[in-house]
């Protein structure tokens, strides 16, 4: 009855005979014109993990529309901001990217010190490249394992979320929470390093490294995987600067561009690392690109706890930094210089700045606009996962129906950064 | 600068069998060291089995093995709230609202009392009332932070309890004091200086090492009767 099509023969209903560009061939000219049907996928679907609502023009299985809706896990972080000191809203910073708190906390520290003019002392740099770092293996690790769990792969997620676990073991013992970390402060951070830090932290990106071969071995070389993965959800290099696409997402396109690189923060020029960038912009180089990012950010580990220098951790400025507690307890200036930071904010110099920073999703950036007053006029993030998401639909087309948890998750969005 | 990552897929990985035995033998060696290692493998608690009644009937499922302890929180852990004492025993606080003004989730709520039989050198002021909603709290520390005198901590090393009931994760004050221990930040001495107090007190420390015991404070671990509501 279904008679093969060859390449050249014109279908009804504008259904055309197309070839990929490699491999994946099993639907081509194979199925019969069906009529279109109209599916809501989300905003709660069990294989997506995050609020979103996909609407789907399918034929078949054959995606021909998919329109993304996001804001679903909108919580009005941007004008909740504004009712806030600027040192109160770190703890809302945490729960923009939930999977790499800590590299929120570090992008907007250094938005703030940027508006004020000021820099953290070198040991406090270190420190935010340490656990920025960490943070950032901890979101590639569980977005990957997210990757192979929605292709069939049950077992390696177990073995890589285990070591998130131990990274948010690693980050409670020098912040004091697994997740809400709040730890980097305006000018510095809150405490350094607790005693024997660096000799855990070594051992256990030690054992990261080995889990990461184990996970590279059992899936990147796999036939299902790979043909789950490659020319999947191909975007060039071009379309993907057009869309505003940064991060892992942005290099597997082939564009080699990390603002650790190009304009460097912290003390990133001081560090050796790659940038790792692959050339066909589909799953699989994404894949590819955070698996030998995490490898990098365990290489700029380890120089980081080489080269870091000793000293203060918080910049010794009373307008920004709260006083020493001995101060505040012992001496009317300590306490009065205590009460005026605590009540009034910090006074950040009226003024606009947009600071970026390379997330584990891509740029992260904080627009901050002041009046001069302790809380900011204007608090606007930029939020890489939501220029990914603005593609989605585009790269997603005339793909299968199961292309899009892959795909979904490649391109990892996360609800409380995209939505804000 | 830039290392290209992409892979090609080549005959060898087309063959499909290689690629699977490969993986097969790093499943099956993570099956058999954790069949024969079991025993050393530890099984970490949720933090309510350290509560007395667990500690007393332990409850072992059929067939458990291997070693069972709940998780050593590290000293900077954010826990419970804690109200610290003067060494005669009443709350160090004075009311000064400086963490009910920082908290960004408004969870905490003062009253102001005074003290009528106050000499002159005591300090008059005392919070009447002093109720944390645990619920509501987003365990941030710029509560610790912003207090001046020492009188709020949160190095309680006990995690927030289930509870049935809302109003059973409101603190009141005394619950935080039944946590609470003696400060001595005071009068120039061994200042509790948040970023290096453990580094700089060495043995001291011990002063600030949090009370583990549980029995009287009754936050999380109430179930309420149903009947005799």
């Amino acid at each position: 009855m279904a008679q093969a099509v060859k390449k050249g023969d014109t279908l009804p209903q504008g259904l055309e005979v197309t070839r990929r560009p490699l491999g994946r061939q099993r639907l081509d000219g194979v199925d019969l014109p069906t009529d279109e049907m109209v599916l809501n996928m989300g905003p709660a679907h069990p294989a997506t993990h995050g609020t979103v609502h996909i609407k789907l023009t399918l034929d078949g299985e054959k995606i021909r529309q998919a329109d993304v809706n996001v804001g679903y896990l909108h919580r009005g972080f941007e004008k909740e901001a504004e009712a806030h000191t600027w040192a109160e809203i770190f703890p809302y910073t945490d729960r923009l990217n939930y999977v790499s708190p800590m590299l929120n906390n570090i992008g907007y520290a250094l938005a703030v010190e940027k508006l004020l003019g000021i820099s953290a002392p070198k040991r406090a740099q270190w420190l935010c490249m340490i656990v920025g770092e960490l943070a950032r293996l901890a979101d590639h690790l569980t977005c990957m394992a997210a990757q192979v769990m929605e292709v069939g792969a049950f077992t390696p997620y177990f073995y890589v979320i285990k070591c998130r676990e131990w990274i948010w073991d690693l980050l409670e013992a020098i912040s004091g929470a697994r997740l809400t970390h709040s730890y980097v402060r305006v000018g510095g951070v809150a405490a350094d390093m607790p005693e024997n830090f660096d000799k855990q932290t070594i051992d256990i990106i030690d054992r990261i490294t080995k889990v990461i071969d184990e996970f590279d071995a059992l899936m990147t070389r796999n036939r299902i995987f790979m043909d789950r993965m490659m020319h999947i959800a191909v975007i060039s290099g071009e379309d993907a600067i057009n869309y505003g696409w940064t991060g892992p997402c942005l290099r597997g396109s082939g564009v080699d561009y990390d603002i650790r690189k190009v304009h460097p923060y912290l003390a990133y020029d001081e560090v050796d690392f790659e940038v790792p960038i692959g050339i066909n912009g589909d799953n699989m180089d994404r894949y590819l690109v955070r698996l030998e990012e995490m490898r990098q950010s365990i290489h700029i580990i380890h120089q980081c706890f080489a080269k870091m220098p000793e000293g203060p951790v918080a910049v010794d400025n009373p307008r920004v930094m709260l006083p020493p507690k001995r101060e505040a307890y012992n001496s009317i200036e300590g306490m009065i210089n205590h009460f005026k930071l605590v009540v009034d904010g910090i006074e950040v110099p009226a003024g606009e700045s947009y600071s970026y920073t390379e997330a584990g999703n891509g740029e992260l950036g904080f627009y901050l606009v002041s009046d001069g007053s302790g809380r900011p006029v204007k608090c606007r993030v930029r939020p890489p996962c939501f220029m990914q998401m603005t593609a989605m639909g585009d790269i997603l087309r005339d793909h299968l129906l199961a292309d899009i948890i892959p795909t979904f998750d490649t391109l990892n969005m996360i609800g409380g950064e995209c939505d804000r | 600068m830039a290392k290209v990552v992409s892979i090609k897929r080549t005959l060898w990985d087309a063959l499909y069998l290689p690629s699977i035995i490969k993986g097969l033998g790093i499943t099956l060696r993570h099956f058999f060291v954790n069949t024969f290692t079991s025993r050393e493998i530890e099984t970490l608690r949720y933090g309510e089995w350290d509560l007395p009644d667990y500690k007393d009937n332990p409850a072992k499922p059929e067939g458990w093995r291997g070693k069972k302890k709940t998780r050593d929180l590290p000293d900077r852990h954010r826990g419970l709230h804690r109200l610290m004492k003067r060494p005669d025993g009443s709350a160090r606080c004075t009311a000064c609202m400086m963490c009910a003004t920082v908290c960004p989730a408004n969870c905490i709520h003062i009253e102001a009392g005074e003290r009528e039989d106050a000499t002159s050198r005591d300090i008059e002021k005392y919070p009447a009332t002093f109720v944390i909603d645990e619920l509501v709290c987003v365990v941030c520390g710029l509560c610790v932070e912003a207090c001046p005198c020492d009188a709020l901590r949160m190095d309680s090393q006990q995690m927030m309890k289930p509870v049935a009931h809302r109003d059973d994760a409101v603190q009141q004050k005394d619950q935080l004091m039944s946590r609470g221990a003696t400060s001595i930040a005071v009068d120039g001495g061994a200042g509790a200086d948040w970023r290096n107090e453990y580094a700089r007190l060495g043995d001291a420390r011990q002063i600030y090492r949090p009370d583990r015991s549980f029995s009287d404070d009754p936050i999380g671990y109430r179930i309420r009767n149903t009947d005799s509501k």
